[in-house]
């Protein structure tokens, strides 16, 4: 690890006037993914601005429309542990319960979980379910983004040099709706996805599905969205036909590798068995009950 | 449960607290990475990038002159090391080898294999200096499995190794990656084949798989100026240090002391020695004391963990009997010899009196960290090959699984592999309480659940202990000792001690001393020291009763026979005068002076320990995933001097073979890169991963030692691979040869995925 200097700026625009200086800028929110990559020597910096004492960055804010904005630097057991997360958002308590251990949920981030950028990150799919934006904030001013075009590939997002995430913003779901995530991991914790999948279920006052939106993790060099798998719900009933097809659907989006964390084959399979499985839970939560399972995880 | 009549004792059997408990629990007690000395500066070591290469040449000069910079040493800085063996207790190693290992001089063996050293004031600069050293490398072809290291036309490690042959000594003509071969013949396997109702013939594969100690290692060095060496650190074993870096450095032994600190964990991985003389030379070099603390990545890339494997097996069943086994033994060294295949070949039919069997074993060097020790080495992954095909043998004959190894369960007299015969055992009695146990004979029922036993072996060692007791005056009891104390020996070793002097257990304080302050103790290893260094607790203990008779019999003028101790009571038969313990103590000044009892012994009469699992898995046959319901595990455990540390030592084993069945292993790229080296992706069972692992003690007392010991550390992790895979078979029909059976491998066989 390099000698680098440390910045803790108290405001936004002193953290952007910091991130515009020229100098070779990595932001720290909870540092469990930046500091390891310091110390591995995979990434280097001249300046660390720590972004984890600016009060925009922090808070968790309701909207009047009941949607939700969530700092970026908010640590994620501050998220899971806030009520209108709990009660509105409980696919967003899946993901960022299971990111890390206890401890590490003390420091990490949504916003970190997200700029990582690394196919296999939690946080990714449930919010392209939930269809989260992001609240970019630059030398040019703020901008908003969907956060399923922030990923370009493994480790690379989509902010310019001296951008900084501010915020994610979550939108009320409308009534009979629901969302779900999960994962499949070796373990039952402490561990990386192999495959995962967030899937998000509206359905119209027949009863019928309205709308729907199914992302997966760690099957190709970003979360993807699967559109097919949206277009094999929409106006079917809910329920195992319609759910296999979009499971078959993301089967087919899946562009994923061999690794020591899983074979090709084994990821295309997990595509359709872990969307099936979140969309059965969506629906379950949408009917009120509690989802199957018992943990957060395959 | 007591198979045997066993003496009442007072202490033994208790479950007193661990005497180290509270240092450890409020985090004051000290480990290796806790040193900090006056003037220390820091080492970091330059690790091969190439798994096979030819070093041409080494220039340090740029680093020698980086900021902070004050030694830089390669293995030109070690003295010429003498090409012999020595004997380190559980293993045994070649010191040219080990000097090799420690920094390599001509080529390197494995990626991760140290080249060079830096010290430096901070750790960082220390880095930053390993990045000016240059070295120039002919890179080789990598030879990283057994079966290609063994083809003729294999590249290579060591072009002077021949093939030895360890019936004969005789040593192949052509030189050879196959660094020993050994057979155990036993009747006539052919014939046996030939009569059988049925034969079966498999191949397992196994991965090299880590012992998972959570402390890395560490080592802290002073040089003094008069050539004395001080060293600080982790070990299973303070002599075996100080005896190998003083012949590595070429000291005279009593110019090291070792100094152990405590132990975040071994399993048979710190016997070795990578940092103590490195750091020592340093420490020469720069004047200042050294500290190397390894990172988790170091651990994994350039220590040692234990052998992967390929065996081969085809046995046979005549009706309930085993009647042949005939094995291949195919181990890892790792970059030098000596893998645990011995051990494997030696233990695998160890269960079973078996009358014709064939065993053929090799050892085998390849282009990965030398292997090391790890819990019963080598016998797990030659139990899980026995273990399969005795319940598909059981399986096909239609016998409960657990009747078939009670039907051939080895008993005393029956033969080992090598013709010995074998002492009072307890396989039978392990198999019984199995067969007995509320798990057993509750049903397993459900889809994709299923249920699987299996038996295991390990010898347990004996070796050599050392310890001093001193009795103070107000009859406290001071118990010194050189055995590192891993799995709760303090209070194990106390607790014998106690029961010896007839003494309240809360009256011993033990204390693991440094090399300079007892005679030699080997490693804790083998599961020998609450066995061995108890042996020699027991001997400094009667010791003390005869001086405390003698003192008695002084103070009351009557011959010694006169005089009795019993139960911290010394009494006359005469005339039923007495004094206690402390009465006696107290008294020690006018007596004769202090009271102190020693022993040094080599410990015979070692009981060997096995151990009979059953486990309940349920496999998600969409994931692959293989939950764990239920774990119960029998072990014959001697005497259970501290009944919870036992069921921990047999609880740890377990997991750690739950583990290595499911999940853990080495992953390497072709080049010899290892592709996992964290706890992230060389995944160990977690918390949640496991569930309540039930023990049954079975109590065979071993003849061999004063109060029954038998070694109970290392047995529990032999069954677990076997019977895990056993229970999945069941749940599933398929039968899994290779290890880990992870959910990649078991989705992919489920499913019919390429």
């Amino acid at each position: 690890m390099h000698a680098f200097d440390y910045a803790r700026p108290g405001s936004l625009a002193e953290a952007l006037a910091l991130a515009g200086n020229g100098r070779q800028v990595l932001f720290l929110a909870g540092g469990t993914d930046v500091i390891i990559q310091l110390r591995e020597g995979r990434r280097s910096c001249d300046l660390l601005v720590d972004l984890k004492h600016i009060p925009e960055l922090t808070r968790i804010t309701e909207l009047p429309d009941g949607g939700l904005e969530i700092g970026a630097a908010a640590p994620l057991a501050e998220v899971y542990e806030h009520p209108q997360v709990r009660s509105s958002f409980p696919a967003l308590v899946d993901a960022a319960g299971i990111i890390g251990g206890i401890a590490i949920q003390s420091r990490a981030t949504l916003g970190g979980n997200l700029c990582n950028a690394s196919p296999a990150a939690d946080a990714s799919p449930a919010l392209m379910a939930l269809s989260a934006t992001l609240r970019i904030a630059g030398p040019a001013g703020e901008r908003q983004l969907p956060v399923a075009d922030f990923f370009l590939g493994p480790g690379r997002n989509a902010l310019q040099p001296g951008e900084i995430l501010v915020a994610i913003r979550i939108p009320a779901l409308p009534p009979r709706a629901g969302a779900f995530y999960h994962r499949f991991i070796p373990r039952n914790e402490m561990d990386i996805a192999v495959a995962s999948s967030g899937v998000y279920l509206a359905l119209d006052g027949d009863g019928r599905i309205a709308d729907a939106r199914v992302a997966l993790g760690a099957v190709a060099p970003t979360p993807i969205l699967v559109p097919a798998a949206r277009e094999a719900l929409v106006g079917r009933e809910p329920g195992i036909e319609a759910f296999e097809a979009a499971g078959e659907a993301a089967r087919a989006a899946a562009l994923p590798i061999d690794d020591m964390r899983g074979s090709a084959a084994q990821r295309r399979h997990l595509s359709r068995v872990l969307t099936v499985r979140a969309l059965e839970n969506a629906l379950r939560r949408i009917r009120g009950g509690q989802p199957a399972g018992g943990s957060h995880q395959s | 449960m007591t198979t045997v009549e066993k003496p009442q004792y007072r202490v033994i059997g208790t479950r007193p607290i661990r005497p180290d408990g509270v240092e450890k629990v409020t985090g004051k007690a000290l480990y290796g990475a806790d040193v900090r000395l006056p003037g220390m500066v820091y080492g970091k070591i330059l690790r091969s990038p190439y798994a096979h290469a030819r070093i041409l040449r080494i220039d340090t000069s740029e680093a020698e002159k980086a900021p902070g910079v004050l030694a830089v040493i390669t293995h030109a800085d070690l003295p010429v090391a003498a090409d012999r063996v020595e004997e380190l207790g559980e293993s045994a190693v070649n010191v040219k080898e080990v000097s090799e290992n420690i920094l390599a001089s001509s080529k390197v063996l494995y990626r991760g294999h140290a080249v060079a050293a830096v010290a430096a004031t901070s750790p960082h600069l220390a880095e930053d200096a390993l990045a000016r050293i240059r070295v120039e490398y002919e890179p080789l072809p990598p030879v990283l499995d057994v079966l290609d290291a063994m083809r003729e036309d294999a590249p290579l490690l060591d072009e002077r190794r021949r093939t030895r042959t360890l019936m004969t000594g005789e040593l192949s003509e052509k030189p050879s990656n196959v660094a020993s071969y050994n057979r155990f013949q036993g009747g006539d396997v052919e014939a046996a084949f030939a009569e059988a109702d049925v034969v079966v013939e498999r191949e397992f594969r196994t991965k090299m798989v880590h012992q998972g100690y959570i402390e890395p290692q560490n080592a802290t060095a002073n040089w003094n100026a008069d050539g004395t060496l001080t060293i600080w650190t982790s070990t299973q074993g303070a002599f075996a240090v100080r005896n190998l870096v003083a012949e590595v450095l070429k000291k005279p032994i009593a110019q090291v002391k070792v100094v152990p600190m405590e132990i975040g964990g071994g399993f048979g991985g710190k016997i070795p020695i990578y940092l103590d003389p490195v750091a020592a030379l340093l420490s020469k070099k720069s004047g200042r004391p050294v500290k190397i603390v390894m990172s988790r990545t170091e651990v994994f890339e350039a220590t040692g963990p234990t052998s992967g494997t390929v065996i081969r097996v085809k046995a046979s069943a005549r009706g309930d009997r085993l009647t042949a086994v005939q094995a291949t033994l195919i181990y890892e060294a790792g970059a030098f010899p000596g893998s645990s295949v011995g051990a494997g070949s030696m233990t695998m039919l160890a269960p079973y009196d078996v009358p014709n069997f064939d065993i053929h074993a090799y050892d085998v060097v390849v282009n990965k960290p030398k292997t090391a020790a790890y819990r019963a080495p080598g016998a797990p992954a030659a139990a899980f090959a026995i273990e399969s095909i005795i319940d598909e043998l059981a399986r096909h004959q239609k016998v409960d699984p657990l009747v078939f190894r009670k039907v051939n369960s080895a008993r005393k007299g029956t033969k080992m592999v090598n013709g010995i015969a074998f002492p009072r055992i307890g396989h039978e009695e392990c198999v019984e309480a199995a067969l007995s146990s509320d798990h057993y004979r509750s049903p397993i029922e459900g889809p994709y659940r299923g249920r699987g036993v299996a038996s295991g072996y390990w010898f347990n060692g004996g070796m050599q202990s050392s310890v001093l007791v001193a009795v103070n005056t107000d009859g406290s009891v001071n118990l010194i000792e050189g055995s590192t104390d891993i799995g709760g020996t303090r209070a194990s070793l106390a607790m014998q001690l106690a029961e010896t002097l007839g003494i309240p257990y809360e009256d011993i304080r033990p204390s693991v001393v440094d090399t300079d302050s007892i005679g030699h103790n080997d490693v804790t290893g083998g599961s020998r020291t609450t066995f061995a260094t108890g042996m020699a607790v027991y001997e400094a203990g009667m010791a003390i009763r005869r001086e405390m008779v003698a003192r008695a019999a002084k103070l009351w003028g009557l011959p010694e026979d006169d005089v009795e101790y019993d139960a911290g009571i010394v009494r006359s038969k005469k005339d039923g005068r007495q004094f206690t313990f402390k009465e006696i103590a107290a008294q020690s000044a006018r007596t004769g002076g202090p009271i102190t009892g020693k022993a040094s012994l080599v410990a015979r009469g070692v009981g060997g320990a096995y151990g009979t699992h059953i486990v309940d898995v349920e496999v998600d046959p969409e994931t692959g995933k293989v939950t764990i319901l239920r774990y119960t595990a029998v072990q014959d455990v001697g005497t259970a001097i501290h009944p919870s540390y036992v069921e921990g030592q047999i609880q740890g084993g377990v997991v750690q073979g739950i583990g290595w069945a499911l999940n853990e292993e080495y992953v390497f790229d072709d080049e010899g890169r290892m592709l996992n080296a964290s706890f992230l992706d060389y995944r160990m069972p977690t918390a949640l991963d496991v569930p309540m692992i039930d023990t049954i003690l079975v109590e065979v007392p071993n003849p061999g030692h004063p109060y029954g010991v038998r070694g109970v550390g290392e047995v529990p992790i032999v069954p677990p691979l076997a019977a895990i895979a056993n229970a999945i078979y069941d749940a599933t029909g398929h039968r899994f040869t290779e290890l880990p059976m992870s959910p990649t491998r078991i989705v992919q066989a489920l499913n019919g995925l390429a």
